[in-house]
């Protein structure tokens, strides 16, 4: 019946969409595809799945990998050799030549290089290592020139080690090089004694104090660690207390001043104990006071 | 009544879980069309101290989905070829889910025939312990005479209209109060049970749970109704297609529904024959056309009619618009006759306000309510569905009234008797479930 009478009342209705009813079948299905978990493991997880599974198995051979590793590591070196990273040579500028030279030296690649296969950092903390070496910048110019700018230590004081080097300070008392011979700074000031590198801007603060005694002066000693000696020409010897040093040099070279203290045949003034100055006269001087011919023959220092 | 609880709770628990995965579909069975909706819930509104909420407290759900079919296989809202039917459903719910992009296991239904009959039950019972507490409410609603309504009957809603404690009455919430004797006037609604194991069985067909039930004329009238109108008595005539539903509304409770098996496509059968032109090309004249008033305008408008019989002289006919009125005029007036005399039956005229509000697809035919004043009272005015959040304009008009209804019906069900707790001593004496609540609470 209704078969016949489709055609008429098409006419009225919409002749493509006769029965808009889905199917059973493609009600469920579209019921299943708006459930969540059904699309989204659809959308991402099968997706996901076929791209794990044939990354998988392109990669299941050793030959590809190795392929693939080593087509990688040559494209990296490409990359990395390009001119516009190579380093071609290096500028060394504020440092003396055996310092250059040895920047020279320890530099890790050979020149020319490319710029990713030197690092700055390492090569700053090993340059940094030197002595003479205060401060060192580094930096890759354009133009493949790698810049370092070095700051040198400059020798403020010499110190004769326990051992009978000469090493030349700095004035915070650290290391610049060793000195083989006393002449060739002789515009340094000498001190001695054991842990007297730690003790260089005490040494600095007397020496400046020290300067009308400057012609005389042959250096300082550090005594126990503590308090300096001044050591002068003709065995004489100032020994300063540890507290007050600088006001017992200013009393000494006052007195040296207005008596000509050291002029005279003392060969220790004592000022340890600022209550009681004391100087300690050479014997011969000991025996012309009392009268007395010196003994020659006499060891010296008995 | 044990079964009873036991279908209409696990509904109730279904509803429960649909509000809780947040999407829930609107099923409206009718015999001119079958609309779906698709809900989301966002959660419960802000509580306000006065207890209003914004938009009248249906601003917890959303229309994210609409579909609507023409109807297939139902007859006076009442299902009468189930293939047809489950395949209208299925094209219908399929279209609303596409729209809404989402899948919805849930469905809450209604239907306008089935035979509603309301009785009103009254039961009372002395409380215990001077004051009304929550088992003292399950045990008057228990104690209500169930009456006699035969073979074949379910019962569909059943309100409790209002509680009286000794001589006070007109509670709507009486726990707490305190007194000697409960009361309790319900509102009983049975409606055929073939019917709804039938749309029980096109839904189920349709991989959907049904999650409620509902009478049309109930909804529609908690859609088209305005709050006073609910408050201070209101009868809703929901027009559709194959039936015309009655509803009586006082306090915010249903008091009375009944379907009256008229509607809109009898006016539609009569223009058919009448014109002697097909049922499709009737309605399409109905709705472009028709009209209840003839005025001397009308017997110059001539109408085309049209054929397809092939006979030059059948397929020229014109008719004027006052002999279509002239067809149309009486069924109306019969379909409005037949709801006067309900609504006589039920006593409509007793109540304090006689507010009649029209609804529904057939009450959109111009002049109606002059019509219906003359023979309903003056009272009449036409109604709209309550306006909801996302609900497309073409889903606005008073043919979704109930389906609209069915929204608030999902949104906010009134309680019903299955809500409260089933009294102990309805249990069996030695019942296992008995010594479990027992420990249930106690501890």
């Amino acid at each position: 019946m209704w078969a016949l009478r489709r055609d008429r009342q098409a006419r009225w209705q919409d002749p493509v969409r006769i029965d808009p009813a889905p199917s059973r079948l493609a009600y469920r299905l579209d019921r299943l595809w708006l459930t969540p978990l059904v699309r989204r493991f659809t959308r991402v997880g099968l997706p996901a799945l076929a791209l794990a599974l044939a990354v998988g198995l392109y990669l299941k051979d050793e030959g590809r990998r190795t392929h693939l590793a080593s087509g990688f590591a040559h494209l990296k070196q490409d990359l990395q050799e390009r001119p516009e990273f190579m380093v071609t040579f290096m500028r060394i500028d504020g440092a003396s030549d055996p310092v250059a030279a040895g920047i020279r030296a320890m530099l890790p690649v050979e020149l020319p290089a490319s710029s990713f296969r030197i690092d700055l950092e390492t090569f700053r903390a090993t340059i940094a290592q030197i002595d003479a070496v205060a401060s060192v910048d580094l930096r890759i110019r354009p133009g493949g020139v790698l810049q370092v700018d070095v700051t040198e230590r400059t020798a403020a004081i010499l110190w004769r080690t326990p051992t009978g080097r000469l090493e030349m300070l700095d004035a915070e008392g650290h290391r610049v090089a060793t000195l083989t011979a006393r002449e060739a700074r002789a515009d340094l000031a000498v001190i001695a004694g054991d842990g007297a590198a730690e003790h260089v801007q005490e040494a600095l603060t007397l020496l400046a104090q020290a300067r009308p005694l400057a012609p005389r002066l042959r250096g300082l000693v550090l005594v126990g660690g503590r308090r300096w000696d001044l050591v002068l020409d003709r065995d004489q010897r100032i020994l300063l207390p540890e507290a007050n040093a600088i006001a017992a040099l200013n009393h000494v070279i006052e007195l040296d001043r207005a008596e000509d203290l050291l002029a005279r045949d003392v060969t220790v003034v004592d000022m340890r104990n600022d209550y009681r100055p004391t100087i300690r006269l050479s014997e011969a001087a000991i025996a012309s006071l009392r009268g007395e011919t010196v003994d020659e023959t006499r060891v010296n220092g008995q | 009544m044990t079964d009873l609880y036991q279908s209409q709770r696990a509904m109730r628990n279904m509803r429960q879980a649909a509000m809780q995965r947040g999407v829930t579909a609107i099923l409206d069975v009718g015999t001119s069309k079958i609309a779906c909706l698709v809900l989301r819930f966002d959660g419960p509104e802000l509580e306000r101290e006065d207890g209003l909420g914004p938009l009248a407290g249906q601003s917890q759900f959303r229309v994210i989905g609409a579909a609507t079919t023409r109807s297939r296989g139902v007859r006076f809202g009442e299902i009468h070829t189930m293939q047809e039917t489950e395949r209208a459903i299925r094209t219908a719910v399929q279209a609303a889910q596409k729209m809404a992009q989402v899948r919805v296991d849930h469905v809450i239904a209604c239907f306008s025939g089935a035979h509603p009959r309301s009785y009103g039950l009254a039961g009372d019972v002395q409380l215990t312990e001077g004051q009304v507490s929550e088992t003292d409410v399950a045990r008057v609603l228990a104690a209500c005479d169930v009456p006699d309504f035969g073979q074949g009957r379910e019962v569909l809603h059943a309100h409790p209209v209002n509680f009286a404690v000794d001589h006070r009455t007109g509670f709507g919430d009486p726990r707490g109060h305190v007194g000697n004797r409960l009361a309790v006037d319900m509102h009983l609604l049975t409606i055929d049970t073939p019917a709804v194991q039938n749309l029980l069985y096109c839904i189920k067909r349709c991989d959907l749970e049904l999650a409620g039930l509902a009478s049309s004329a109930y909804v529609s009238g908690l859609a088209s109704l305005v709050e006073d109108e609910q408050e201070l008595g209101a009868a809703c005539i929901d027009m559709g297609g194959g039936a015309t539903g009655i509803s009586i509304f006082i306090k915010k409770h249903m008091i009375f529904a009944e379907s009256a098996r008229l509607g809109g496509d009898h006016v539609t059968g009569d223009i058919a024959k009448g014109l002697q032109v097909p049922v499709p090309v009737a309605e399409r004249i109905k709705t472009i056309h028709g009209g209840v008033h003839a005025t001397g305008m009308d017997d110059r408008e001539m109408i085309e009619i049209g054929g397809d019989s092939g006979d030059w002289e059948k397929d020229r006919r014109k008719v004027s618009r006052t002999e279509l009125i002239g067809i149309m005029r009486p069924r109306v007036e019969e379909i409005l006759e037949e709801v006067r005399a309900i609504l006589d039956a039920a006593g409509f005229d007793q109540l304090p306000s006689q507010q009649i509000v029209l609804t529904g697809g057939a009450s959109q035919i111009p002049g109606l309510d002059g019509l219906a004043a003359r023979i309903l009272g003056q009272n009449v005015r036409l109604g709209r569905p309550l306006r909801v959040q996302g609900l497309p304009q073409a889903a606005t008009g008073p043919a979704f009234s109930s389906s609209v209804g069915l929204c608030l019906f999902a949104a906010h069900p009134q309680d019903e008797w299955w809500d409260f707790e089933i009294p102990a001593e309805r249990y069996p004496a030695r019942s296992l479930r008995r010594a479990v609540r027992w420990f249930k609470d106690n501890w």
